[in-house]
C-alpha cells in the first residue's frame, strides 16, 4: 500500500480466514482502510472524500428521479413538475440532485486547484491526475446531458449551442452533430439517448473513481511539503503517517457535516440560486432566450470557447496556415478542450524539481492569478459577447494557456526554492509542537489514543 | 487515583464517541426516510383513492362501470324482478356464503348483505372475476347476473359465485351513499 | 512564522474560491427586466418565511376574477387549494371551487364538471403564458410581478395588427397584455381594501404558492436539517480533537 511498510493484514476469527482464502475482500477493506496516510495533510485534502459523497448522492437522487421522470419531449417538463409537487419528498430529491451537481464541482475544482498547488500532479502520481482528468471530462458531460432532461428553455437552447459545437468541426463536422443529435435538431431523439448516457455516466465515473483511488494507494498520498514519506521501515513509516482509519476517516467527516450544513442551508433557503429562471419555462424551439447561459460551473470553459473569434490573430493565423480549415468557430472548439488538455499535461510541463508550491515564491504569485483567472473567466463567462468582455476574455483565455504552456515550463528553469523540510516529521513537529520537548512525542507507533 | 482519572477521562472520551455515533446515527435515519417514503403513492394518485360518482341518472335495469384504483366497479340499479330473484336464494346453494362486504363487520352472502340500500336497489362491486382477474360480462351467464368469458364463471344478480372455478362472490368495496343519489367509493 | 502565513494563505485563497464563485453566479444572471423593482416584504420571504394563507386566498379570488379568463395554471390542481402550506381551503369549498368549470374527460369522450382531483385549465388565449410557474421564471420572482402589474404608463401602439401597451418593466418596453388590474377590480370577500398595491401582491403572492407549493415545508426541513448537521459537526469535531490530541502535544 503506497510501498509504505506497515503492519499487514491479520484474518482472525474463523470466518475471516474461510473468507480469506476464497476471497481477500476482507484484506482488502482492511489495507484500504488502514492504510499509512501522511499525518501533515492539512483541510484541502478533505474533498476527495466530498467528491465520493456527492457521486453516491447523486447516483441515489438520480436513481431515485427516474423512478418519477418521462423522458419524453411531451412529459418531460411536467413530469419534474409532478416531482414537485406530488411526490412525497419529491421537492427536496429534485433540489438535492440539482445543487448536488454544483457541489460536485465546487468540489472538483478544490480538488483540482489543490493539486495544482501542491505538485500532486508531479511524478509518480501523473497517472492519478489524468485519471482525474477523465473523470472531470465525465462529470462534465454527465452534468451537460443531466441539464437537458427537465426540457426546460435553457435545457434545450443549451443543448443547441453545445451540440452545435461539433458542427464546427471541419469536414465531419455536419455529420457529427446530426448522429449525436439523432436528427436535424434537437428533440425527443436527443433527449432520451441524453437520459440513456446520464445514467450510463455515473457508474463509468464510479469505475474511474476506483481506478483514481487504486492509483494513489499504490504511490501514497500526496502531502503539503511535497516530501515523500519514509520508507526504510515501518518505525520510520510511522513518524510520517497515521493510519486512514480512524484519524483521516473521522477529519474528513468533520468537514464533511460543516460542508453539508451548508448544502442543507442552500438547498432549503435558497435552492434556485445558482440556477436560471428561464429554465422553469418549458423548451420551445421557436423562441431563443436572450441570454443563453450554461450552468456555473461551465463558465470558464464558455469564456474560452467564446473568446476566438475571427478578429483575434492567432485565429487569423491558424486560419491562413491551415488554409481555411480552421475557422473562429473550430478554433474556439480546440481553445476549450485545449484548455483541459494542457492542465492534463502539468505534470510534464512543470519542469520544477520541487513539488509542493509552499517551498515555490515565484510560482506562489503566477498560481494566484491562475486561481483569480479562472474567477475572471467565469465571471465574464455569463457576460454577452460584447467590449469590454472580448477582450477581458482574451486576456483571461491566453493567461490560462500561458499558465501550463509557458510558465510551468520557465519557473523550473528561473526559480530559486525555498528550503523544504528533510521529512514530514519535521513538518508536523514544527506545527504541532511549540517547545524543543522530544519526551512529549507519543511517536514510535502507537496507533491507539495514548490513554 | 491514576485510575479513577484515567477511567474518568475515558468515560467522557466514549461519552463523546457514542454521542457523536449517536447523532450521526440519527442524521443518516432522517436522510434515509425521503428516500424511501418517495415510493408511497404521490399526492395525485392518493386523490384518486377516494371518488364520488353521480347516479342520479341511472335507470333500473342498468349499470354504470366506473375505473377506481385502476379497477373496474359495476354499479348497478337493480329491477323489482333481480331483487326478488337474488333474494330468493337459498344460502345453502351458494359455493361461498359469506358477504365479501367491506362495509360490514360480519354477514352471510344473504342479499341484504350484498347492496347499499335496505330496498336493495344498489349493488355496487368490484368488476374483477375473484378466479383470476378478468372482467365479467354484465347481463350474462346461467343465474341473470354476470358471466367471465375466461373460464366460464358465473354470478347471479347479486354478485355471488354460483358456478365455475372462481372461489369467491363479487367483493363489495368500502362505498356509501348519500341522499342526494352521491356515491361514494372509498 | 512560515507555516502560519502558509496555512492561512492557502485558506484564504480557497475560501475565495466558494464565495466568489456564488457571488459571481447572481451578477451573471442580472439581466433582466429594465424597470427598477421596489421590495415587498412578502410573509414568506427569509428563513422563517411562510406563506399567510389569507392572502393566498385573496390572490386567488384575484386570479379566479381576473386573470385566468386568459391565463393558464395547469400545474395546479383543485385539490392543492386545500393543501397545507396554500390558501388551506376546506374541503367543500375545494369542492364548490372545482364544480365551477367544466372540463373535457377522455375516458367518456364528453365535457363533464371538474372535481379537486382535476387540474386548472391552460391558457385561453394564444399568447398568455401559463402562470404556474410564473414566479421562478421571472428575474425578480414575485417583486417583479407586483411591478410588472403596476408599470403600465397608459400609452399604446399597434404594431404588425396588434396592439401593445407600454409597461417599463417588460423587456422591450411594450407588452401585449393591457393592463390587468387599476385597483377595486375585486371585492375581497375578507373586507380588505382592493388597492392596486393589495391586489398586486396578493396575485403575486398566490402567483409564489402557485410555483413553490412546498415553500413553507421547504423551509422548515432546511431549518431542521441545518441544525442537525451544526450539532453533528461540532461533535465530530470534538471527537477529532480527542482522537488527534497525543499527536498534536500542544503543551510545551
Amino acid at each position: 500500500m503506497g510501498g509504505i511498510p506497515h503492519d499487514k493484514y491479520e484474518p482472525k476469527k474463523g470466518f475471516e480466514t474461510w473468507l480469506d482464502k476464497r476471497l481477500p475482500i476482507g484484506r482488502l477493506i482492511y489495507d484500504t482502510l488502514m492504510i499509512p496516510t501522511p499525518k501533515n495533510l492539512n483541510w484541502m485534502w478533505i474533498w476527495g472524500i466530498v467528491l465520493t459523497f456527492c457521486l453516491v448522492l447523486q447516483i441515489i437522487t438520480g436513481i431515485i428521479l427516474v423512478m418519477h421522470y418521462t423522458p419524453h419531449v411531451d412529459h418531460a417538463f411536467d413530469s419534474v413538475e409532478h416531482i414537485m409537487r406530488d411526490v412525497n419528498g419529491g421537492w427536496a430529491i429534485r433540489y438535492v440532485h440539482a445543487n448536488g451537481a454544483s457541489l460536485f464541482f465546487i468540489a472538483v475544482y478544490m480538488h483540482i486547484f489543490r493539486g495544482l498547488y501542491y505538485g500532486s500532479y508531479k511524478e509518480p502520481r501523473e497517472v492519478t491526475w489524468i485519471i482525474g482528468m477523465l473523470i472531470y471530462l465525465a462529470m462534465m458531460a454527465t452534468a451537460f446531458m443531466g441539464y437537458v432532461l427537465p426540457w426546460g428553455q435553457m435545457s434545450f437552447w443549451g443543448a443547441t449551442v453545445i451540440t452545435g459545437l461539433f458542427g464546427a468541426i471541419p469536414f465531419v463536422g455536419e455529420s457529427l452533430q446530426t448522429w449525436l443529435l439523432g436528427g436535424p435538431a434537437v428533440d425527443n431523439a436527443t433527449l432520451t439517448r441524453f437520459f440513456s448516457l446520464h445514467y450510463l455516466l455515473p457508474f463509468v465515473i464510479l469505475g474511474l473513481v476506483v481506478t483514481h483511488i487504486w492509483a494513489f494507494h499504490t504511490t501514497g498520498n500526496n502531502n503539503p511539503t511535497g516530501v515523500e514519506v519514509r520508507r526504510g521501515s515501518k518505525e520510520e513509516a510511522e513518524k510520517d503517517t497515521l493510519p486512514f482509519f480512524p484519524y483521516f476517516v473521522i477529519k474528513d467527516l468533520v468537514a464533511l457535516a460543516i460542508i453539508l450544513a451548508i448544502f442543507a442551508a442552500i438547498v432549503g433557503f435558497i435552492p434556485n440560486y445558482l440556477g436560471h429562471p428561464d429554465n422553469y419555462i418549458e423548451a420551445d424551439p421557436l423562441v431563443t432566450p436572450a441570454h443563453i447561459v450554461p450552468e456555473w460551473y461551465f463558465l470558464p470553459f464558455y469564456a474560452i470557447l467564446r473568446a476566438f473569434t475571427a478578429d483575434v490573430w492567432v485565429v487569423q493565423f491558424a486560419s491562413f496556415i491551415t488554409g481555411g480549415i480552421i475557422d473562429a468557430k473550430f478554433f474556439g472548439v480546440l481553445a476549450m478542450f485545449g484548455a483541459i488538455a494542457v492542465m492534463g499535461l502539468a505534470p510534464w510541463l512543470d519542469t520544477s524539481s520541487v513539488r509542493s508550491g509552499r517551498y515555490r515564491p515565484q510560482f506562489k504569485w503566477w498560481f494566484a492569478l491562475l486561481v483569480l483567472d479562472f474567477f475572471v473567466l467565469t465571471w465574464v463567462g455569463a457576460k454577452p459577447a460584447e467590449q469590454p468582455y472580448s477582450t477581458i476574455s482574451l486576456i483571461a483565455s491566453s493567461y490560462w494557456f500561458a499558465y501550463f504552456l509557458i510558465i510551468l515550463p520557465l519557473l523550473g528553469i528561473t526559480e530559486t526554492p525555498e528550503k523544504q523540510p528533510k521529512t514530514i516529521e519535521e513538518d508536523w513537529n514544527n506545527k504541532n509542537k511549540k517547545a524543543e520537548t522530544k519526551e512529549s512525542s507519543p511517536s514510535g507507533g502507537i496507533y491507539e489514543p495514548a490513554e | 487515583m491514576e485510575d479513577n482519572s484515567d477511567n474518568k477521562k475515558s468515560n467522557r472520551r466514549d461519552f463523546l464517541y457514542i454521542s457523536t455515533a449517536a447523532v450521526g446515527a440519527v442524521t443518516v435515519g432522517a436522510a434515509t426516510w425521503p428516500l424511501i417514503n418517495q415510493m408511497n403513492p404521490s399526492a395525485d394518485v392518493a386523490a384518486l383513492s377516494s371518488i364520488e360518482v353521480d347516479l342520479n341518472d341511472l335507470e333500473p335495469g342498468s349499470q354504470l362501470t366506473v375505473k377506481w384504483l385502476g379497477k373496474p366497479v359495476f354499479i348497478r340499479r337493480r329491477t323489482e324482478e333481480e331483487i326478488s330473484a337474488a333474494r330468493e336464494v337459498n344460502l345453502e346453494d351458494l359455493p361461498d356464503k359469506s358477504a365479501q362486504n367491506a362495509n360490514l363487520k360480519e354477514g352471510d352472502a344473504s342479499d341484504k348483505f350484498r347492496t347499499l340500500d335496505e330496498k336493495g336497489e344498489w349493488l355496487v362491486m368490484m368488476g374483477v372475476c375473484t378466479h383470476l382477474g378478468c372482467v365479467p360480462l354484465g347481463d350474462a351467464g346461467d343465474f341473470g347476473g354476470w358471466f367471465c368469458p375466461c373460464h366460464g364463471s358465473h354470478y347471479d344478480t347479486a354478485g355471488r359465485i354460483r358456478r365455475g372455478p372462481a372461489p369467491t362472490n363479487l367483493p363489495i368495496p368500502v362505498a356509501s351513499l348519500s341522499n342526494d343519489g352521491i356515491l361514494k367509493l372509498g | 512564522m512560515n507555516r502560519q502565513s502558509n496555512s492561512l494563505h492557502g485558506k484564504a485563497v480557497y475560501a475565495f474560491v466558494l464565495i466568489t464563485q456564488l457571488i459571481f453566479c447572481s451578477y451573471a444572471y442580472s439581466a433582466g427586466p429594465v424597470g427598477k423593482i421596489d421590495n415587498v416584504d412578502f410573509s414568506f420571504e427569509g428563513v422563517f418565511g411562510t406563506y399567510d394563507k389569507k392572502q393566498l386566498q385573496r390572490g386567488l379570488q384575484v386570479f379566479t376574477e381576473v386573470c385566468a379568463g386568459c391565463h393558464g395554471l395547469t400545474h395546479v390542481a383543485y385539490r392543492n387549494l386545500g393543501d397545507k402550506g396554500g390558501p388551506e381551503l376546506p374541503p367543500e369549498q375545494v369542492k364548490a371551487y372545482a364544480a365551477q368549470f367544466e372540463i373535457y374527460d377522455a375516458d367518456i369522450d364528453d365535457e363533464r364538471t371538474a372535481i379537486p382531483s382535476d387540474y386548472f385549465s391552460g391558457s385561453m388565449v394564444e399568447n398568455a403564458p401559463n402562470l404556474s410557474l410564473m414566479a421562478k421564471a421571472r428575474v425578480g420572482g414575485a417583486e417583479y410581478i407586483v411591478a410588472l402589474l403596476k408599470g403600465y404608463n397608459e400609452e399604446e401602439k399597434e404594431q404588425a395588427g396588434s396592439v401593445l401597451y407600454g409597461n417599463k418593466l417588460y423587456p422591450g418596453g411594450w407588452i401585449a397584455m393591457s393592463q390587468p388590474l387599476y385597483g377595486d377590480d375585486v371585492e375581497y370577500m375578507d373586507g380588505t381594501e382592493a388597492t392596486l398595491q393589495q391586489e398586486a401582491e396578493d396575485v403575486a403572492a398566490f402567483l409564489m404558492w402557485a410555483a413553490e407549493p412546498k415553500l413553507n415545508v421547504r423551509k422548515e426541513m432546511g431549518f431542521r436539517a441545518v441544525l442537525l448537521l451544526l450539532v453533528l459537526s461540532v461533535l465530530l469535531y470534538l471527537t477529532n480533537k480527542k482522537l488527534w490530541a497525543p499527536y498534536k502535544n500542544k503543551k510545551v
